[in-house]
């Protein structure tokens, strides 16, 4: 029996990614945070180090790894941090996987490759300012006018939208069928550069300041026929596949995250004495935080599971909706927790720990709220 | 290679398909009728034995078809999904405490007097441990053993001691010693047709047909012979053993919560209320998906801990604190998980929920059980504290 699921390659690929997140990345956090943005020079030395593209084949420019060796770069970014990992898991989870899944030889040479070297920074666009979950209800649309797209709309609440210089997006192309939400919806590459496409503003949010979060505005831009990704009419399939290696992404870096987060709180209760102990060795304190270790631990092992299926190339979509609403708040209860262990220090600005706190509350509502869950599986458990 | 062995073979596929039929056969449909007598025919300990449903776990030598704790797990989970966990707790006692712990400690002679006709079903054992004054505190013990030639004669009594008040041996831990350093504690065979032993069977409000029973020693003269391993090696004994099992009960918690998430959304499409199914209502369904989620999370620990011991029994050097922190989390996790599900299962039920004529309240109280034996929640939270590296100095 097998107890790893990782090989002796992902250690050392695990060891090579560590170095450079704690080298690169976690010594600027505090200031990026401040700054409420990090230089771009994180795809770029990202794409060098061929971090961003693990598990895609090599002949589309990949590394030709396996999903586990995903699962180890997104745990390693994960446990300094939720906004780094969540923006670069915008580039190698959700935005470029419909690429290569859907797209034809042309677009996965123009796109994915220069993605995955960290020349391109990808996003993904389907949130609007009056459509989120309900992804039926966009209402960007784009019109065929001869070999070209006239695209018009909006896109909100965009990761990586002020900086992206391609959005894979879903886009309104055909007329909404009443009962069939699949009807009308088709994915597009949208290139930033072209007229017409405009960043309207960059939001200011109460936690993951650092990741550029923005509302786009696209008027009248002419996309070239090469722009459609995948098969015109099919977005809504198309979106649906890559929301699940979305919310795998998510749950991934999420665990991981709420790990280091409960490490940091149990180091500081061994650390920090009161009443003439370490704050560790009272028993309400270790109870607590011993009940997020197993939290942590079941979570973690449901969504190994799941990685497990995806990398048989099974999409277990009940589980993946279950470890995406557990996690989602599994990640909250333990940064909230970790923040009352540490009681003042846990309210610093620019502690990791307070840093953290805030932003897993994205966690919950990103890539599919709690509540949408719940209704995929009520809908899959044959209730809903 | 990358990714996780798969638990369940083939082979075990085809063992849950004849478990589940078994159950199907032969508890389920007595399920009701069992519950309502608070009490469940010795008959069924010979035929679980004779169709081989203890041997799973042990060799072939002893009248086993193993070891093999995946199929084990498999008849747990099967079995525990009867609806009639108290019967599943007695048949538990007997197989996974007294006869394991024949199969680990026993010499030959033990094994072929009590293990073999264990696995038949025609011998019923019970582990007797806990006291009136000791449970999680085991050290704290105070049955006495006291050698008398070839014979130790035992005093003292024990409590809780689930298919005790039933069964044909127990085996008991007594001190041998006083020493303080968990070494003066000793395992005993005892026969319970043995002159000094008495017992009661115990009045619970869950687990009811369950025969838990309260045991008095008194003088029970004992042969060397069935003493259960070295002289005060009973502590390390009991310790080692906890982690099967821990594991057996999550399996068990899992399933009972499963079961009673099924109940309950059945019901919850036969109702009505304000003109619709309650089943149509969004905060059910939510909250159905809600305690699905958290089955599944206890059952994906449960099996991370199992493939843990599975590997340890195969031989494969598994870090000791590895397996008991991932058994106490599981255990801790599942039984907690257990008893939540079964409480808004029971909500679910609204009045109906209250009566005995509905096995959501039965669910609902077996479930809490599993809080309290084999180490209470809060033992196991000092065991994980442990872990990682906090609690007491």
């Amino acid at each position: 029996m097998q107890l790893s699921p990782f090989t002796e390659e992902h250690d050392l690929l695990r060891k090579a990614v560590g170095e450079w997140v704690d080298t690169e990345i976690a010594p600027h956090l505090a200031e990026w945070e401040e700054k409420g943005d990090f230089p771009d020079d994180v795809f770029r030395r990202a794409g060098e180090l061929g971090f961003l593209g693990l598990s895609f084949p090599e002949s589309a420019g990949g590394q030709g790894g396996d999903y586990w060796a995903q699962v180890v770069f997104l745990e390693e970014v994960g446990r300094v941090s939720q906004a780094i990992a969540m923006v670069l898991a915008v580039q190698t989870d959700m935005a470029t996987p419909p690429i290569l899944e859907f797209g034809t030889q042309e677009q996965i040479d123009k796109w994915l490759k220069p993605a995955f070297r960290g020349e391109l920074v990808g996003a993904i666009g389907i949130t609007e300012p009056d459509a989120g979950s309900d992804v039926a209800s966009i209402r960007t649309h784009a019109e065929r006018d001869g070999d070209e797209w006239v695209l018009n709309g909006s896109k909100m609440y965009i990761t990586n939208g002020a900086r992206a210089d391609f959005i894979t997006m879903v886009v309104r192309t055909g007329e909404r069928e009443e009962g069939n939400p699949w009807a009308g919806i088709s994915m597009f590459i949208v290139d930033t550069s072209l007229p017409g496409f405009s960043v309207s503003k960059k939001l200011d949010k109460a936690g993951m300041k650092m990741s550029d979060t923005a509302l786009l505005y696209m008027d009248d831009v002419r996309l070239p026929a090469d722009a459609l990704l995948g098969v015109e009419g099919e977005g809504f399939r198309q979106i649906m596949w890559e929301l699940q290696g979305e919310r795998m992404a998510g749950s991934v870096f999420g665990v991981a995250g709420a790990r280091a987060i409960l490490e940091e709180a149990t180091r500081y209760a061994r650390a920090r004495e009161a009443f003439g102990r370490p704050i560790g060795e009272f028993q309400a304190v270790s109870h607590r935080l011993a009940e997020m270790a197993t939290e942590v631990e079941a979570a973690q092992s449901l969504i190994y599971e799941c990685c497990d299926l995806w990398n048989r190339g099974i999409y277990a979509t009940e589980g993946i909706a279950m470890a995406k609403l557990a996690i989602g708040q599994l990640s909250n209860k333990v940064a909230d927790e970790a923040v009352q262990t540490l009681g003042g220090a846990g309210l610093v600005e620019g502690s990791f720990i307070s840093r953290e706190w805030l932003g897993a509350r994205i966690g919950r509502i990103g890539g599919g709220s709690d509540e949408v869950q719940r209704q995929i599986l009520a809908r899959i458990m044959g209730i809903g | 290679m990358s990714g996780l062995e798969p638990l369940f073979r083939e082979e075990h596929e085809a063992y849950r398909e004849a478990a589940r039929m078994f159950v199907s056969n032969e508890v389920a449909p007595h399920a009701e009728e069992w519950e309502q007598q608070r009490d469940f025919p010795r008959d069924l300990f010979k035929k679980v034995g004779e169709a081989g449903f203890f041997g799973a776990k042990f060799p072939e030598r002893w009248g086993g078809t193993g070891p093999d704790y995946a199929a084990e797990a498999v008849w747990i989970e099967e079995l525990s999904r009867a609806g009639t966990y108290g019967t599943a707790s007695d048949l538990g006692a007997h197989s996974q405490l007294a006869a394991l712990y024949l199969d680990r400690f026993g010499d030959d002679d033990q094994k072929n007097r009590y293990l073999r006709p264990s696995i038949e079903g025609r011998w019923l054992g019970a582990l007797g441990v806990t006291e009136p004054g000791a449970g999680s505190d085991v050290s704290a013990i105070k049955t006495w053993a006291r050698r008398d030639g070839d014979e130790w004669i035992l005093n003292g009594s024990k409590v809780y001691i689930t298919n005790g008040a039933r069964a044909d041996y127990v085996i008991i831990a007594a001190k041998t010693s006083s020493d303080p350093d968990h070494d003066g504690i000793t395992l005993f065979i005892v026969d319970t047709d043995t002159h000094g032993f008495d017992r009661n069977r115990m009045k619970m409000i869950a687990w009811e047909t369950s025969h838990t029973g309260e045991l008095f020693l008194n003088d029970v003269r004992v042969p060397d012979a069935n003493r259960l391993g070295n002289i005060g090696a009973g502590f390390r004994q009991i310790m080692a053993n906890f982690q099967w099992e821990r594991l057996m009960m999550s399996l068990g918690a899992v399933a009972l919560a499963e079961l009673s998430l099924e109940t309950a959304i059945d019901y919850a499409r036969e109702r009505s209320a304000f003109g619709r199914p309650v089943i149509k209502f969004q905060v059910w369904q939510h909250r159905f998906a809600d305690l699905a989620v958290r089955i599944r999370t206890g059952k994906a620990l449960t099996y991370r801990a199992l493939r843990h011991h599975i590997a340890s029994e195969n031989g494969v050097e598994v870090p000791r604190e590895d397996l008991v922190r991932l058994t106490s989390m599981a255990k801790l996790y599942t039984q907690r998980m257990a008893w939540q599900v079964a409480d808004e299962c029971v909500q679910v039920h609204g009045g109906a929920g209250a009566l005995t004529e509905y096995p959501a309240q039965r669910y609902w109280r077996d479930a809490r059980v599993g809080s309290i034996g084999g180490g209470t929640d809060d033992i196991l939270r000092n065991l994980i504290a442990r872990t990682i590296g906090l609690g007491a100095a």
